[in-house]
C-alpha cells in the first residue's frame, strides 16, 4: 500500500484518500510550439520502473495538489513537496541517491 | 422531493456498540481566502468572536465553532437560524478583500457519534489512524465512498458532516459499522 503525506494539510494516508494526477515536473507546449513539442509534452511520459516524480491531489482531504518522489517498483516514497516546485529539491534528490547510488538522477 | 426546511433524516438514530444520531440541522458557512492574513483572523474575531484555527483543529466561541478545513478554507459552524445573516456579516466585513463566503448549511448533513468506541466504528469506513486524534481535531477523509469530515468534537464523540446528498448512505453506513457484536477493538 502506498502512503503519502500530503505536504498541504500535514495528514499522512493510504492511496485511496488521494488521487493520482500522473507525471510531475512537465513542461507544457502549447500554442505556438511546434507538433513534435506537443506530441511529446501531451503524450510522451517517462514511465520508469523505479524512481518516479508524480502529481498527486488529496482529493478526500484538503483537496489540494502535491507532488511526491517513489519508487515505483517498492512503493518507497521519497517525500512529497509542494506542487509549486520546478524541480526536485536538493533533500529529496539526496535521499534518491543514498537510496539507489545508480539512479541516474533527475533530467 | 427533499424537504428543505428539515434536516436530511430527522430524528434518525441508531444504538449500537456506538449511538449514531442525525444532529439536526446546523448553520455552516464556508469562509475562503488567506487563512494567515490578519484582517481575515479579525474579522472572524469581531463577527463570532472566534479565533483562527490552527492546523486540522477546531476553536469555539460559545455555540460557535471555525474548523480548518485546507490550507484556504474555514468551514464556520453556528446555530442554523443565524447562518444566514452570519454570512451576509462576513462578506460585508471582507469586501475587497481576497475571501470568499456561501452559506452551505443546507448542503450538508451533521451525524453525531457517541460512545467509548468510537474510533472503532469509524476504522471499519475510515482510511484513518485514530491513534493520534484529539479533543478538538478535524480531519477530512472518506468514509467507505464518500468524503466526510471527522470532528472530535467531545470526550468519546465525533461530529460527522457531509453531504447532504449522501446522508442516507452516510446514516446506513455508521449503523452497519456500529452494530452490536461486531466490535474491532482497535482503539476501544
Amino acid at each position: 500500500m502506498l502512503t503519502l503525506t500530503c505536504p498541504c494539510c500535514g495528514v499522512t494516508a493510504e492511496e485511496t484518500e488521494f488521487s493520482p494526477g500522473g507525471e510531475a515536473h512537465l513542461k507544457r507546449f502549447g500554442p505556438g510550439s511546434s507538433d513534435q513539442e506537443y506530441e511529446a509534452y501531451m503524450f510522451n511520459r517517462k514511465n520508469p520502473r523505479g524512481v518516479h516524480f508524480e502529481r498527486w491531489r488529496h482529493a478526500y482531504g484538503c483537496g489540494k495538489w502535491f507532488l511526491a518522489a517513489r519508487c515505483t517498483m517498492t512503493l518507497e516514497v521519497f517525500g512529497t513537496y509542494a506542487a509549486q516546485t520546478l524541480e526536485p529539491p536538493a533533500e529529496i534528490v539526496a535521499k534518491i541517491k543514498d537510496r539507489h547510488p545508480g539512479w541516474e538522477g533527475y533530467s | 422531493m427533499s424537504d428543505m426546511l428539515n434536516s436530511a433524516l430527522p430524528g434518525a438514530g441508531f444504538a449500537g456498540f456506538v449511538t449514531v444520531n442525525e444532529a439536526g440541522l446546523r448553520g455552516m458557512i464556508t469562509l475562503r481566502g488567506d487563512l494567515s492574513s490578519p484582517v481575515l483572523a479579525g474579522v472572524l474575531k469581531d463577527a463570532m468572536g472566534l479565533d483562527m484555527p490552527a492546523q486540522r483543529r477546531v476553536t469555539q466561541a460559545g455555540t460557535a465553532f471555525a474548523a480548518w478545513m485546507s490550507p484556504d478554507e474555514l468551514l464556520l459552524m453556528l446555530p442554523y437560524d443565524q447562518a444566514g445573516a452570519m454570512a451576509q456579516k462576513l462578506a460585508g466585513a471582507l469586501a475587497g478583500e481576497f475571501a470568499t463566503v456561501a452559506n452551505v448549511s443546507d448542503a450538508r448533513a451533521v451525524f453525531t457519534l457517541q460512545g467509548a468506541a468510537v474510533f472503532d466504528a469509524l476504522a471499519k469506513i475510515c482510511p484513518v489512524d485514530f491513534s493520534d486524534f484529539a479533543e478538538g481535531d478535524i480531519r477530512r477523509t472518506r468514509a467507505a465512498q464518500v468524503a466526510a469530515a471527522l470532528w472530535v468534537s467531545g470526550a468519546d464523540q465525533v461530529t460527522l458532516v457531509c453531504f447532504r446528498s449522501v446522508a442516507q448512505y452516510m446514516f446506513d453506513l455508521l449503523c452497519a459499522a456500529a452494530a452490536p457484536g461486531s466490535e474491532p477493538a482497535l482503539y476501544a
